[in-house]
Order: structure tokens, then C-alpha cells, then sequence
């Protein structure tokens, strides 16, 4: 069951990154006498209705749908590590200062603030990606945060503190480690909801120019083609929701392993 | 005593917030490109009179702090000005567009509990089984697609290919629009039903092995009484705490779900006016929504207290 999730992420990270060199076709190239068409040796996905390639456009959009959300994660999960982990490692005013604000951050409907800002402050990927990042990170830091109170009254950190290690030493050293399970299953988490939002984004048709090859784009773009050729729009659907679903899975599988593995 | 205090705290804290998301949506005015005055003039011609008129009625020769001041206290009596693409009072757009967004946000709440709560029991009661599995994997499955795609997915198999449902729209008669927000609703319920599939069975499980429920069961307590007045009890506090959860993914599913339909409703609203950059309906559209979410929370903690003595006593921090 690992193995093939792994492998399907594997292969969504290669298509992210040379998805533009297999796409068969110019991914914008039009051919208004073919207009929309179904499955054909030619276009093995059809066309949409100015004739261009699904395949080629699927292809040419993997970069940018896959690898923004890692940059979502890296960010996401670093900051909220090492936030999380200094609040509750050194406690008091720092402490209350940030728990104070996630608190706040946590109770803000996130989903309707991103589509705000993004929509009416315009766009492109790098707003959306900076303000998932943003909006994403304090969830994370709770988490890191409670499970750090926890670990610092074990004994092994009490023994690291005790040989006079520095805080910083005693925090990245001794206790990030154990919080891997969690840190490694919040990227992937991350991963998904950057995934799924930044598709949900430009499916709603907020921060990008229209024609770009963009699988949320193009979800709603070819939805009213749902009877002429639904692949133009359901293929799209399938390939994020694919990669959302095994990315989940895996994360809750690495996560069962590693605290099994991990615990000390 | 401490349940005044809690409650106060969270009054508090309710205002805060909705304080902080009414400057970011004021904000919203000021940072947008071209400035208010070009926002606010919208598709008007722009004149040195038009342009003096809109200056003066929007008192933006006044400073930001003033400005905010007016626009708020205008927004907390429920006037949010007029919007710029329909020249109608924001107030009467929204209004007319609520009924499709509250019918379709009940229906899949009808959905979410009618499905999770007897799935999570079936779950829980076939511990490790077979059907357990299957019901475990297909939540977690479903909590990870997401609304739009599930929509798609809804939309191409039993509208389009199979023909049972309605394409496009919401209906006239009671009936139609029963048949035309089924589809959409269940493209809203599925991940939140999952959710409360995996919150319901990890109760009962919990629930299973506790003492107190044997005790009670030994004292000889008709079995209703234990049931509802203790197993339930308890079961209740996990599934409240998933409804704040529950109630942010129905307000930003609804979004998708309904540009994915065609509804129109609130989320079609807030997505034209976005792209309209018809600012007072966007601004009176993210308040709303805050303090829908911050209604409801108040609503969650507030039935914390009227289940769980403990908290009521201020025994366990809320």
C-alpha cells in the first residue's frame, strides 16, 4: 500500500517536473476546426473547445500545480516548527504573545480571506502561496506547541538541560527529533492544503489570466464541455484529486510507523 | 462565578476578532489598485463633480482612523452602503441572495448527520472488521477531495451521464429545488461527513471501555437512562468540537460548490463581487461570514456548559 502511494507521488513529482518537455502537443496551440473533440489516437485526452490538447495542457500545468504547494509545505512547516517549538519550549511572554495571536489567526475564516486578498489585491501564484503559508502556519504551531510542553518534562530533556546544553541546542537536537512523526505528517498535510486550495483558487477563477494551463483553470473552464468531452474537465479533477488523496494517506500511514518506530 | 467569567472571555475574544476582520476587509478599500476613489466611482464618469461627490460621501478627506470610525458604525446598524456594479443597497443583494446559500448549507448538514452519525456507530461497533476498514479508509478517502472536485465528479456521473439530476440553476416549486440542491449538497456534505464518521467512532470506542457505563449498568439504570443521560453525554462533547470545523468548511465549500453549479447564492456573490472589485458587497460578505463563524462558536461553547458539568464548574479549562 506504501509502495504505491509512493510511487504515485513519485511520478507526480516527475511529470511536475518535466511535464512540459513530454507534453505531445504545444499546450496552447488552438485548432478551431477541431474544435472540442473526445479521445483520438492525436489527443488521447481530446480537446477543449478552441481545439487545444488536454494531454499537452495537464502536462504543462503539473509544474505549477504541484511544486507551488511544496514551497507552501517547506515554508508552512519550518516556520511553524520552529515557532512552535520556542513557545513552548521557553513559555512566558513569548509564549503568550504567539498563543495569543494563533488563537486569533486559528478562529479567522482562512478560506474566504485568501479568495479576498488575493482577488481584489490581484494576482498570480506568489500572493496565493504567501498567504497560504501565512494562514496555514498557525494551526501548525499549536500542534508543535502542545507536544513540546510534553516533551520538555521528560527526562531526557531534563538530562539534556542538566548538562548545561543551550536551549537552541536542546530544542533542535534533542526534542525536534521526537516530534518528527508530527512534523513529517503537518508538511504533508500542508502539501494537501496548498494543493487543494491553490486549485480551488484559480477554479474559482481568482489570480490568474484566463488561458493559463492551470488544472483548477481548467476544471472550470471546460465544465460547461462536461457532455462533449468530459475528460477536458474530469481529468484534471482526478489527477488533484489523486495526488491530494495518496499524499493524505501516506501522511497517515508515515505518521502510525514513525511514532511506532520513533518513540523513545 | 466561572461561568460568568468564561463566557465574558469569550464575548471578548469574540469581539476581537471580528474587530481585526473588520480592518482587514476596511483595508481591502484602501490597498486595492486604483485606490478608493476609482473603486468607489466604479464604471461612472469620472468627473471632477462625480469624483467630488463620491470624496464626500465616503468622507475620504478624512483620516483612516476617522474613516474606519464611520464606515463601522454605518456597518454595525446594517448599512454597508450601496453596491458599485448593481447600485442597489449591499444589504438587499445580500438578502436576496441568502435563501439558495441557507438552503443548500441546511441540506448538507441534514446529510452530514444523518450519514455520519449511524456510519460512525456501524464503524465503531465492527471494531477491526472488515466494514470498519472500508469505512475508515473511505472517510479518510473522501476528507481529503475536495468540494469543487467533488462536485465535478457529482456533476459528471449522475447529471450529465446518467441524467438523474438537474445541470444547472436551483428551481422555482419546493420540490424542484429539493431535486436541483441534492446534488450540491452532497458534493458540500461528503468530506464533512467523513468528518463526523471518524469523530463519532473514535467516541464510541472511547466510550466502549469506560467504567463509568458498567457501573451504571451494574447499578441496574434502565437502559434509556444510560444511553442518553450517560453514553450520549459524553459522546456529545468530541462531535460539538468538530462543529466550528464543520461550520468553516461548509462556509468555504459552499463557495466552490456553488460556482461549480451554478447557484446563485452568497459564494457566487462573493466571487463576482471579487472580480468586480465591487468592494462594499465583498466587505459586508466577509463580515457577515465572521460573524456567522464567531456566532456559532459562542453557540458551541455555550452548549459545552449545558452538557458537561465539569465545565460548568470551571473543574476543566475550556
Amino acid at each position: 500500500m506504501r509502495g504505491v502511494l509512493a510511487g504515485l507521488l513519485g511520478l507526480a513529482v516527475l511529470v511536475a517536473l518535466f511535464g512540459s518537455h513530454l507534453a505531445p502537443h504545444d499546450p496552447a496551440a488552438q485548432d478551431l476546426a477541431l474544435g472540442v473533440a473526445g479521445p483520438s489516437a492525436a489527443h488521447w485526452l481530446g480537446t477543449d473547445d478552441l481545439g487545444r490538447d488536454v494531454l499537452s495542457r495537464l502536462l504543462a500545468g503539473a509544474g505549477s500545480a504541484l511544486l507551488w504547494p511544496v514551497l507552501v509545505a517547506v515554508g508552512t512547516t519550518t516556520l511553524s516548527t520552529s515557532l512552535g517549538l520556542l513557545a513552548g519550549y521557553r513559555l512566558g511572554w513569548i509564549d503568550a504573545i504567539m498563543m495569543r495571536t494563533v488563537d486569533l489567526a486559528i478562529a479567522m475564516p482562512g478560506m474566504l480571506v485568501l479568495i479576498v486578498l488575493v482577488g481584489v489585491l490581484g494576482g498570480g501564484y506568489g500572493w496565493s502561496v504567501l498567504a497560504m503559508a501565512v494562514l496555514f502556519t498557525p494551526g501548525d504551531i499549536r500542534v508543535i506547541r502542545s507536544l513540546t510542553l510534553a516533551q520538555r518534562e521528560l527526562a531526557y530533556a531534563e538530562a539534556a538541560r542538566t548538562l548545561g546544553l543551550p536551549p537552541r541546542r536542546v530544542m533542535f537536537r534533542h526534542l525536534l527529533p521526537n516530534l518528527a512523526p508530527t512534523v513529517v505528517s503537518n508538511a504533508l498535510l500542508s502539501f494537501v492544503a496548498a494543493l487543494v486550495s491553490l486549485a480551488g483558487l484559480s477554479f474559482l477563477g481568482i489570480g490568474l489570466p484566463a488561458g493559463t494551463p492551470d488544472w483548477g483553470l481548467m476544471v472550470e473552464e471546460n465544465r460547461d464541455l462536461l457532455d462533449l468531452n468530459p475528460w477536458a474537465s474530469v481529468a484534471p479533477v482526478v489527477l488533484i484529486t489523486l495526488v491530494a488523496t495518496s499524499a493524505t494517506l501516506l501522511g497517515d500511514r508515515l505518521f502510525d510507523t514513525l511514532s511506532k518506530g520513533g518513540a523513545r | 462565578m466561572a461561568v460568568l467569567s468564561l463566557v465574558a472571555r469569550r464575548l471578548a475574544a469574540a469581539l476581537v476578532l471580528l474587530g481585526a476582520l473588520s480592518v482587514i476587509t476596511y483595508g481591502l478599500l484602501v490597498a486595492s489598485p486604483g485606490g478608493p476613489e476609482q473603486v468607489l466611482l466604479g464604471t461612472r464618469p469620472s468627473t471632477p463633480e462625480t469624483r467630488a461627490a463620491i470624496r464626500a460621501e465616503y468622507h475620504l478627506d478624512d483620516p483612516f482612523p476617522l474613516r474606519y470610525a464611520h464606515w463601522l458604525g454605518d456597518a454595525v446598524h446594517g448599512d454597508f452602503g450601496v453596491s458599485i456594479y448593481s447600485r442597489e443597497p449591499v444589504t438587499d443583494v445580500i438578502a436576496d441572495r441568502l435563501p439558495v446559500t441557507a438552503g443548500l448549507a441546511g441540506y448538507a448538514l441534514l446529510i452530514t448527520f444523518a450519514v455520519g452519525v449511524p456510519v460512525g456507530l456501524v464503524a465503531a461497533m465492527g471494531r477491526g472488521g472488515l466494514l470498519d476498514q472500508g469505512i475508515t479508509l473511505g472517510s479518510l478517502v473522501l476528507l481529503a477531495v475536495p468540494p469543487f472536485a467533488m462536485s465535478i465528479l457529482l456533476l459528471y456521473g449522475f447529471a450529465v451521464a446518467l441524467g438523474w439530476f438537474p445541470v444547472f440553476g436551483a428551481g422555482d416549486t419546493f420540490m424542484e429545488r429539493v431535486t436541483h440542491l441534492t446534488l450540491p449538497a452532497v458534493a458540500l456534505a461528503a468530506a464533512q461527513a467523513a468528518m463526523v464518521v471518524r469523530q463519532m467512532r473514535a467516541a464510541a470506542l472511547d466510550l466502549a471501555g469506560q467504567d463509568f457505563l458498567t457501573f451504571a449498568r451494574a447499578r441496574g439504570l434502565p437502559r434509556t437512562r444510560v444511553w442518553i443521560g450517560y453514553a450520549l453525554r459524553n459522546a456529545a462533547l468530541p462531535v460539538l468540537t468538530v462543529g466550528g470545523l464543520l461550520l468553516a468548511a461548509n462556509l468555504t465549500g459552499a463557495l466552490f460548490v456553488e460556482q461549480a453549479f451554478g447557484l446563485h447564492g452568497l459564494g457566487a456573490l462573493l466571487i463576482a463581487a471579487v472580480s468586480q472589485k465591487d468592494i462594499p458587497v465583498v466587505q459586508a460578505l466577509v463580515l457577515f461570514g465572521g460573524a456567522i463563524v464567531v456566532a456559532v462558536n459562542l453557540l458551541i461553547d455555550l452548549a459545552y456548559l449545558v452538557v458537561d458539568p465539569r465545565v460548568r464548574h470551571g473543574a476543566v479549562a475550556l
